[in-house]
């Protein structure tokens, strides 16, 4: 059975049908990509996931569960862990304090423990740590531990997002364009952290990405759309290669020649 | 310049970072303990006003520093902290008991109000919050058989078991533990899932939730915090001055507790205390300092508060951060001395600026 699932998604913005019966399945241990032209609703569908927005039609499953009626913040409880387009992280935080927070789901403390610092507090605090610096030592952030993240370069920000998705031990990431502003090393980087991601840690990916070259280098499976619809679905090679592919993003005159 | 080797994690959680500054905190403590000894009864009820007003600020910090969530509603839940330990203690409950009552029933009606309005924000938030201080200023006139309305209420003075809280010295050494516990408690709160919660809400909504942060949950429960801490100072307020009466708990109040946090600066449980030294030090500092001031100067009406109105002013256009963020740079300075350069903060604002995006 597939770990995630979309069946026959759709949502409309009043007369514009941003995804229309959208199905696509992901396999564990996979990563899979959803690529599209700007404005197809591939952030859509994340934001959907997420439950900023409900869906009109259709439903999420992750490992055969409905999840596409629970409350926001259950998402993450559930495993799923996402990074954003334009950073989101806390910016008045050091790096340490935004992996801890990836923790959040973990936590078993409540406000009272809490005002006096208990045993048990510490315990969770000091565990809490000691994840973070394995993301810490897996994305090479050492030098930054202790900045704030307003202080940081673009592309470290970038890392530290991906960073805190991973310390919350996720079943499921999502990546929304992780290699959009940054620069060809730091996308190589990337990619080689996305197959640790993959291999290592045996964290399945979910990734919306516009870098072609990034997409064929990681990907296993691609969902093609525009205007919230499918347009080729499949092996990433097949999909790449697809005419309808090669006319959603170049045109109709330019694909033929 | 120090450097902090870490060799385990324990060390990254706990209180204070060096041990100079457990000697330093302490000599501070012992230096307010030792107050009584050189201050006259005036000047040390001023500094128990100061300890009051700064476990209030830490319940706005909390709120507004920390959490993001702007209230012009606070003067209520220090109305209900007083009310509740004034009502209380003139039924026979034990003052050690109508205190933190006090807090728990301030932050009762924190979760009652804050649940529904707290998807508002910003402007929008500190307005509900203001109507709702209106609502509160109401009932206490109205609800004369509990409040006994606009004519105030005589409050009892604390005692502890026999041991009475009467006068000025044990007041102050009262709000000065009160003060240290808050303290205390906040810190804890701030270095535990919920404060970073908090802080998480403030910095991103979006990314607060998809980490898993239920919003409605933890804004409600730092208003929760906010109006219970709150709450305390009020209680500590009533049995000060023994008579409350509705006309104390004005917007005027919340207004201040607001200029004290922004003042101190926000996102620091240092501006707390420092804000309060500031809002209720300065204009004592004003009418002692008007003795060594020329004689047409001495007789300018309305002098006070408009010295007053200017240092405001000159501190939020000087240190946007507050008196925090200058005692920063203080200690910055030190720390570097003598490789202190002036740009060391500025150039994080330009970076800032810079931004990719």
């Amino acid at each position: 059975m597939a770990l995630f699932s979309a069946n026959d998604i759709s949502i409309s913005f009043g007369g514009l049908k941003a995804l229309n019966r959208i199905n696509f399945e992901v396999q564990n241990g996979e990563i899979f990509g959803i690529i599209g032209p700007n404005g197809a609703g591939k952030t859509t569908i994340f934001n959907c996931i997420n439950r900023f927005y409900d869906l009109d039609e259709g439903a999420f499953f992750l490992e055969g569960r409905d999840i596409s009626k629970v409350k926001a913040h259950r998402i993450a409880d559930m495993g799923i862990a996402r990074t954003f387009q334009n950073i989101e992280l806390f910016k008045n935080m050091t790096v340490l304090d935004n992996l801890i927070l990836g923790r959040h789901r973990k936590r078993r403390s409540n406000i009272l423990t809490e005002m006096i610092f208990l045993k048990p507090v510490q315990r969770q605090e000091i565990r809490s740590r000691e994840k973070a610096e394995e993301v810490i030592d897996f994305l090479n952030l050492e030098a930054y531990r202790e900045q704030l993240v307003a202080n940081l370069p673009y592309g470290v920000q970038k890392t530290v997002e991906l960073g805190r998705a991973l310390a919350m031990d996720p079943k499921l990431l999502l990546l929304d364009e992780p290699t959009s502003g940054l620069n060809m090393e730091e996308s190589e980087d990337l990619s080689f952290w996305l197959s640790d991601i993959k291999e290592e840690l045996g964290i399945t990916v979910l990734m919306v990405e516009h870098n072609m070259r990034f997409v064929k280098q990681t990907t296993d499976h691609l969902l093609a759309i525009d205007f919230g619809e499918v347009v080729a679905q499949g092996k990433t090679q097949t999909v790449l290669n697809d005419p309808e592919v090669m006319k959603a993003y170049l045109g109709e005159e330019n694909a033929r020649t | 310049m120090r450097f902090l080797m870490k060799t385990d994690y324990y060390e990254d959680i706990r209180l204070f970072k060096y041990g100079s500054t457990i000697f330093w905190y302490l000599t501070l403590v012992v230096g307010c303990v030792a107050l009584p000894l050189v201050l006259d009864e005036y000047l040390l009820s001023q500094c128990t006003f100061i300890c009051m007003y700064a476990v209030a600020a830490v319940g706005l910090m909390l709120l507004t520093g920390y959490t993001g969530q702007v209230s012009m509603g606070h003067a209520a839940f220090f109305a209900i902290g007083s009310y509740t330990s004034a009502i209380l203690t003139a039924k026979g409950v034990p003052f050690l008991i109508a205190l933190p009552a006090a807090g728990v029933m301030a932050a009762i009606v924190g979760v009652v109000v804050g649940r529904p309005i707290l998807h508002l924000t910003g402007l929008y938030l500190a307005i509900a919050t203001m109507g709702f201080a209106f609502i509160i200023d109401e009932v206490l006139v109205r609800w004369e058989g509990l409040t006994h309305g606009n004519m105030g209420f005589i409050v009892e003075p604390a005692s502890i078991g026999p041991f009475m809280l009467d006068t000025e010295i044990r007041f102050f050494y009262l709000s000065l533990i009160v003060l240290i516990l808050t303290l205390f408690a906040a810190r804890n709160i701030l270095r535990s899932p919920t404060g970073r919660a908090m802080i998480a809400i403030r910095d991103s909504e979006v990314a607060a939730e998809a980490m898993g942060i239920n919003l409605a949950k933890f804004k409600t429960l730092a208003f929760a915090i906010s109006a219970f801490f709150t709450g305390i100072a009020g209680s500590l307020y009533a049995h000060k001055i023994f008579f409350i009466n509705p006309e104390s708990y004005t917007i005027m109040l919340s207004v201040e507790l607001l200029a004290i946090v922004i003042i101190g600066g926000l996102g620091s449980l240092h501006g707390t205390v420092f804000g309060s030294i500031f809002y209720i030090s300065l204009p004592q500092l004003i009418i002692m300092s008007k003795d060594y001031l020329p004689a047409f100067v001495q007789n300018q009406t309305g002098l006070q508060p408009a010295l007053f109105g200017l240092l405001i002013v000159l501190v939020m256009l000087f240190e946007p951060m507050g008196i925090y963020g200058r005692w920063l740079k203080i200690k910055f300075y030190f720390e570097m001395f003598p490789l202190y350069k002036k740009d060391s903060f500025k150039r994080e604002k330009k970076y800032q600026k810079a931004e990719r995006r």
